[in-house]
């Protein structure tokens, strides 16, 4: 039996700031996750990353796991996590701005 | 210390412009990001976790008052006010903005400095003893040798694309604080029968085989030593395997094809290339010499750091962690400490890296070298000086004295900042560091060194610390693995892993039981951590870590 899709945001790095930006439901960029579009179809999902892919202003797109949360999706993995928020050891990235 | 002659200074413009140029084109979407991707690689910009990362070579870990305010500039104007000194002698600005990259990269080329191949595959930062020109136990100056490796290695071409990174190391003293069996190829100064060369080793590294590297030759004199590692280079770089990058570096190589037969391809190879040298090498190793004279070295009494000493137990306590002995007996090296407990190992706030410039002009010769232990280190200060220095230190956060002790951890930036990384290291470092000062039992220990990775590549060389921990991603969570009785040093050896990981909030009272375990097993206080583990072996160390279950729910 095929596994359970597990929905996806779609993700990557600002060109420009380098910094973390996620894909909304108005195919914009945005920099808070709560923000962000959840595919829960795999179809739908790789669709918007190949869509994103194609765009100059950001590097290294890519899907990864998330669920829905109260505000939002909500990360999976522990690395999305650090991502959505910035480094533990420094008040700095999106913790700090956002 | 060297500076720059017309061609490096034309050579590093040149390349300011042109990756001026890439970037430009790269943000008019001219270059795509899989063509942008190797040319930002080649000046040393990578793309992390949170925002883009450059890093800047400080060839040999050497560097000038000049060059470090540069690097404090750099850090207020184009990053958040602080710089991360790295394993590899290199400072990283963790928060650079595309479009102020070339700007960086022409600060730094004022001053001398780049941010060429300390990426990619290509001959990365030549590094060197921290204590170079200074130890009281070095027979030659590595330096010289580890310019005139850059100068050779920089932009050749034939070295460029090759199989995969390629690290070298160079000490001329007994005891090897530069890891040299560690790297790619380490070369220890010597001398045989009046003349002066160097023994080659190669095929050592770390990551995910680790590997001691293997004596290549005992003895290349000083003529033969550049086309001898070139001949060396040039043979790794036709083996070396490109079909698969986990088997790229030379020391699968060499495991693969056995010693011998890579030291006859070797000698094979050299004997083609040494003549098209034609004594080149030798002549710019002479001019290089020049740069690296000695200071003229002061000569006055030491009475204010006698009088210190004996008077100022907070001066005490640092002088005897901190300083090592000079070649010049009423001179010391002098460590600065960048690991206050808590802090993050490694980096420095702009106001700290220009009060060190400071202390360097005013007491230190204009010297300053960056250690692979990440630390500072003022090579050469009188002895009259250090009260004065001290003083300063403390005002500036940086009179730490833990110097050799658990709480002068090296830890790579892990999952805090890097793409590559499993699990987070800082805040390891930090709580291990806090914890210890906490309990007081820091000097009590005595000569400990934690050295912590965020993945398996092995920035934070955690094969070679006395305690070693490795964060990896189990099943989505943070777990780290402890390996006992590695040594960076003359002695290398890589450590034994204990058993199972540790989750993230069991690992720091995991090496609080491991050291609680030394202490009551040491023979007595001068039987340090890694001579315990010697004698004892892994048993004791591992009951402490992993008690029967009825003794875990009582302790619990």
């Amino acid at each position: 039996m095929a596994r359970p899709f597990t929905p996806k945001i779609v993700t990557a790095n600002a060109l420009l700031e380098g910094d973390v930006i996620y894909l909304s439901p108005q195919d914009t960029w945005v920099r808070d996750l709560c923000d962000a579009a959840l595919f829960s179809q795999q179809d739908q999902a790789e669709e918007r990353l190949a869509f994103a892919s194609k765009d100059g202003f950001v590097v290294g797109a890519y899907l990864v796991d998330a669920v829905a949360g109260e505000n939002g999706p909500e990360p999976v993995h522990f690395r999305e996590d650090f991502r959505r928020t910035g480094p533990s050891n420094h008040n700095h990235g999106k913790q700090a701005e956002l | 210390m060297y500076t720059y002659n017309d061609f490096d200074e034309a050579f590093v413009r040149e390349r300011v412009a042109q990756f001026s140029g890439q970037v430009a084109r790269r943000i008019d979407g001219s270059l795509t990001e899989e063509e942008f991707r190797p040319l930002r690689l080649m000046n040393g910009l990578y793309l992390q976790l949170h925002a883009y990362m450059l890093r800047v070579a400080i060839p040999y870990g050497t560097i000038n008052p000049d060059q470090m305010d540069q690097l404090a500039l750099i850090a207020e104007k184009f990053d958040k006010g602080y710089g991360h000194f790295t394993t590899r002698q290199n400072i990283q600005y963790n928060w650079p903005k595309l479009p102020d990259v070339p700007a960086i990269l022409e600060a730094l080329a004022d001053v001398g400095m780049h941010a060429i191949q300390t990426s990619g595959n290509t001959i990365r930062n030549v590094t060197a003893d921290h204590f170079a020109g200074a130890a009281a136990d070095e027979a030659y100056d590595p330096r010289p040798v580890a310019e005139l490796i850059r100068q050779w290695s920089t932009d050749h071409p034939e070295f460029q694309f090759l199989p995969r990174k390629f690290k070298v190391a160079v000490t001329g003293a007994s005891h090897d604080r530069a890891v040299v069996r560690a790297h790619d190829i380490g070369v220890v100064l010597k001398e045989q029968n009046g003349v002066k060369g160097a023994e080659v080793i190669v095929g050592g590294g770390l990551g995910r085989t680790p590997m001691v590297g293997k004596t290549l030759n005992e003895f290349v004199p000083f003529a033969d030593l550049l086309p001898y590692i070139e001949a060396t280079v040039s043979v790794w770089n036709l083996l070396g395997r490109r079909d698969n990058k986990y088997k790229a570096r030379i020391k699968i190589t060499v495991h693969e094809h056995g010693i011998d037969d890579i030291r006859a391809r070797v000698e094979e190879r050299f004997t083609q290339i040494k003549p098209t040298f034609g004594g080149i090498d030798m002549e710019m190793l002479a001019q290089i010499e020049q740069h690296f004279v000695a200071p003229i070295f002061a000569n006055k009494p030491v009475d204010a750091y006698t009088r210190a000493y004996e008077n100022d137990p907070v001066f005490r306590a640092w002088a005897d962690t901190n300083l090592a002995a000079h070649k010049n007996e009423d001179y010391s090296i002098v460590t600065i400490s960048l690991k206050k407990p808590g802090a993050t190992p490694g980096d420095a706030s702009a106001d700290q890296m220009r009060s060190m410039a400071q202390l360097a002009r005013d007491y230190g010769h204009d010297e300053l070298r960056i250690s692979h232990e990440q630390n500072v280190i003022l090579p050469h200060v009188h002895k009259s000086n250090l009260p004065a220095l001290h003083a300063v230190l403390k005002g500036n956060d940086l009179a730490t004295a833990n110097a050799g002790l658990i709480s002068d951890i090296i830890a790579c930036p892990g999952m805090d900042y890097c793409a590559l990384a499993t699990a987070r290291s800082i805040p390891v470092a930090q709580g291990i560091a806090t914890r210890f000062d906490e309990l007081k039992l820091e000097h009590e220990i005595g000569q400990l060194k934690i050295k912590i990775s965020g993945c398996i590549n092995a920035c934070g060389h955690h094969h070679v610390g006395h305690i070693g921990i490795l964060g990896l991603d189990r099943a989505g969570v943070e777990n780290y693995q402890i390996t006992l009785g590695g040594d960076g040093t003359e002695t290398t050896v890589i450590g034994d892993r204990t058993g199972p990981g540790f989750a993230y909030d069991e690992i720091i009272p995991a090496i609080e039981r491991l050291v609680h375990a030394y202490l009551n097993a040491r023979l007595d206080a001068e039987e340090t951590f890694l001579q315990a583990y010697r004698r004892l072996g892994m048993a004791p160390f591992k009951e402490a870590l992993y008690p029967p279950k009825e003794e875990k729910a009582n302790a619990a």
